[in-house]
């Protein structure tokens, strides 16, 4: 029998505020254990929990993007349950009227083809703590840090039909929760989590089959691995005349595998109901048009307009849009430069993504600013040096910050264009090399680069590559015979 | 409405309550009286009614995203039984 897959994502999006969703306690990733939970966090008697405004503007942000609707008029749910790492005995979460909802988002598939997946909505929600089964006299250790974090938790529809859609779906919606600053985007501190929800049923049937939900899995590989995993599962239990039970599972990456994670599912009766703690949240047109006006240009726009004003190819134009501030820094460079769009982009994804890489720096830790690397370009695009030099001219400013004007006077890199100088070099190169020449003349023409490397060399590099080939060619073509 | 016992029980399950089998029969009678009272509000006219989320008529307020260090973790943490390494101990929560 034919199978078909049918994925539907539910994303936790942790929101990059100061302070958490209900409390003034600070946000910050591996603080020391229960440093960062406060009374409200920590659920005292009688404390009450006051919404932070801020998440409010950033799922705001989240519905322009995704051209959702917005509740004007959404409300707060008690989502009970008992679990040591929830001092309540409830996650504040939204059931009914969730802030977002009705909206899409368009992938692009591997084959370079759109597919629009519907959100169904996006709520916001307050993180759980975290509990460490190591060695405590054989307890469990509760950190409650993480307790109250503000998280919008993205429900997509059941449309994406494999793995590969579904990471698809993930990278676009990760790269534009980026954009908007909403979110640092870290999957390995799990800013960004994924749950599955993943079923079979025969291709052409309408109904869906049994689903399970596979939890937590924190990296796009592993996400891939976990849904074919899960469908290569379903597929033979149902091939083999058994059933899929309706359960969590939890992937396991040393083993590539996903097993049950809770059998007994009636504690999934969580009983929502509206917190009375917490007041209906009002949003007025003119927060929304406020927002409107601070959206930044959102990645699909600025890789078309980076292709139709820039000229970048649709490569180029994806590598340098990945991250919204690669691609500030890349429009600045090419502002300040005034050098061409491939040159400056050639360099940002080269060497410059490559030093970025080697030291493991994201772009705000970069030593060589916009206009430093504008500068260098600058001097590449008039010809003072050569690209190969400018390798050197980059590294050089890495280390010391200088400007690249500084480094060509300094180590003496100016790219030598006087024809006599170059001139004088070729005959000596050939001078020095008579085997190879009387090769070179019985038709050996390989040898042609061989004298334009030496050339090169005898320069140091600085003379003019364009040059060397036409001089040497005149030399070697026309003086012989 | 009329609980079973079976109800009773799931509803202790999920609050985590223990209860005795002897309590069973008083709580399904105690418990389905609370209901019935209660169900009365479904008799209510509702109709042209608008729903409310919460019975005052006011907007939820906000506050800035300021956040405050915390100072309250050594006074917290001495209300706690156990304590090690900053973390709050409980029963072992997996095997």
């Amino acid at each position: 029998m034919e199978w078909e897959t049918v994925i539907g994502l539910e994303v936790h999006v942790q929101l990059q505020t100061q302070s958490k969703i209900f409390s003034n306690a600070p946000i910050a990733y591996g603080a020391e254990a229960n440093t960062q939970a406060n009374i409200i966090d920590l659920a005292m008697p009688g404390v009450l929990p006051v919404l932070n405004a801020k998440v409010i503007d950033m799922a705001i942000m989240l519905a322009l993007a995704t051209n959702s609707q917005i509740d004007q008029q959404s409300i707060f749910a008690r989502k009970n349950y008992f679990y040591p790492d929830l001092p309540k005995g409830y996650q504040i979460s939204q059931y009914e009227n969730p802030i977002v909802h009705n909206g899409y988002l368009d992938i692009t598939l591997d084959d370079g083809q759109q597919k629009r997946i519907n959100i169904t909505r996006a709520h916001l929600e307050e993180d759980a703590g975290k509990s460490l089964h190591g060695n405590f006299q054989g307890k469990t250790g509760i950190d409650l840090n993480r307790a109250g974090t503000p998280l919008l938790e993205v429900v997509s529809e059941p449309e994406l039909r494999s793995a590969a859609e579904a990471v698809a779906y993930l990278k676009t919606l990760h790269e534009l929760v980026c954009y908007l600053d909403i979110c640092d985007g870290n999957m390995q501190e799990g800013s960004f989590r994924c749950d599955a929800n993943v079923s079979i049923r025969p291709r052409g049937q309408e109904a869906l089959g049994t689903r399970t939900e596979t939890k937590n899995v924190n990296s796009f590989r592993f996400v891939e691995k976990a849904i074919n995993y899960e469908v290569a599962r379903q597929i033979s239990l149902l091939e083999n005349g058994e059933q899929i039970i309706q359960e969590t599972r939890l992937y396991d990456p040393d083993n590539n595998q996903t097993r049950s994670m809770r059998s007994k599912e009636e504690a999934n009766d969580y009983r929502y109901f509206p917190d009375p703690d917490l007041l209906p949240v009002s949003i007025s047109d003119e927060q929304i048009a406020e927002i409107q006006k601070q959206m930044p240009e959102l990645p699909a726009a600025r890789r078309q307009r980076l292709q139709s004003e820039l000229g970048l190819s649709d490569y180029d134009a994806n590598v340098i849009t990945a991250s919204r501030k690669l691609a500030d820094y890349f429009e600045k460079v090419v502002e300040l430069s005034h050098a061409e769009t491939k040159l400056v982009a050639n360099w940002v994804m080269g060497d410059f993504s490559a030093a970025l890489n080697k030291e493991n720096f994201n772009i705000t830790q970069c030593p060589v600013s916009a206009e430093l690397f504008a500068g260098l370009l600058r001097r590449i695009h008039d010809n003072t040096i050569s690209n190969s030099i400018g390798k050197k001219v980059f590294s050089a400013m890495w280390q010391t910050h200088k400007s690249a004007d500084m480094i060509i006077e300094e180590q003496g890199l100016k790219q030598v264009t006087d024809s006599a100088a170059i001139e004088k070099i070729i005959d000596e190169i050939l001078e020095d090399n008579p085997e190879q020449l009387a090769q070179f003349r019985a038709g050996k023409d390989k040898l042609f680069g061989f004298f334009v490397g030496k050339v090169m060399q005898a320069s140091k590099g600085k003379a003019n590559p364009q040059q060397v080939n036409n001089l040497l060619k005149q030399k070697l073509f026309t003086d012989s015979h | 409405m009329e609980l079973s016992p079976a109800d009773v029980l799931k509803i202790a399950n999920l609050a985590k309550l223990h209860i005795e089998e002897d309590d069973i029969p008083d709580y399904v009678t105690n418990l389905s009286k609370i209901l019935e009272f209660v169900e009365q509000l479904n008799g209510a006219p509702i109709e042209n009614i608008k729903p409310m989320a919460h019975p005052l008529d006011v907007m939820q307020r906000t506050r800035a995203d300021n956040a405050v260090a915390v100072t309250t973790t050594k006074a917290t943490q001495a209300n706690a039984p156990e304590v090690e390494n900053g973390l709050y101990l409980v029963p072992q929560v997996i095997e």
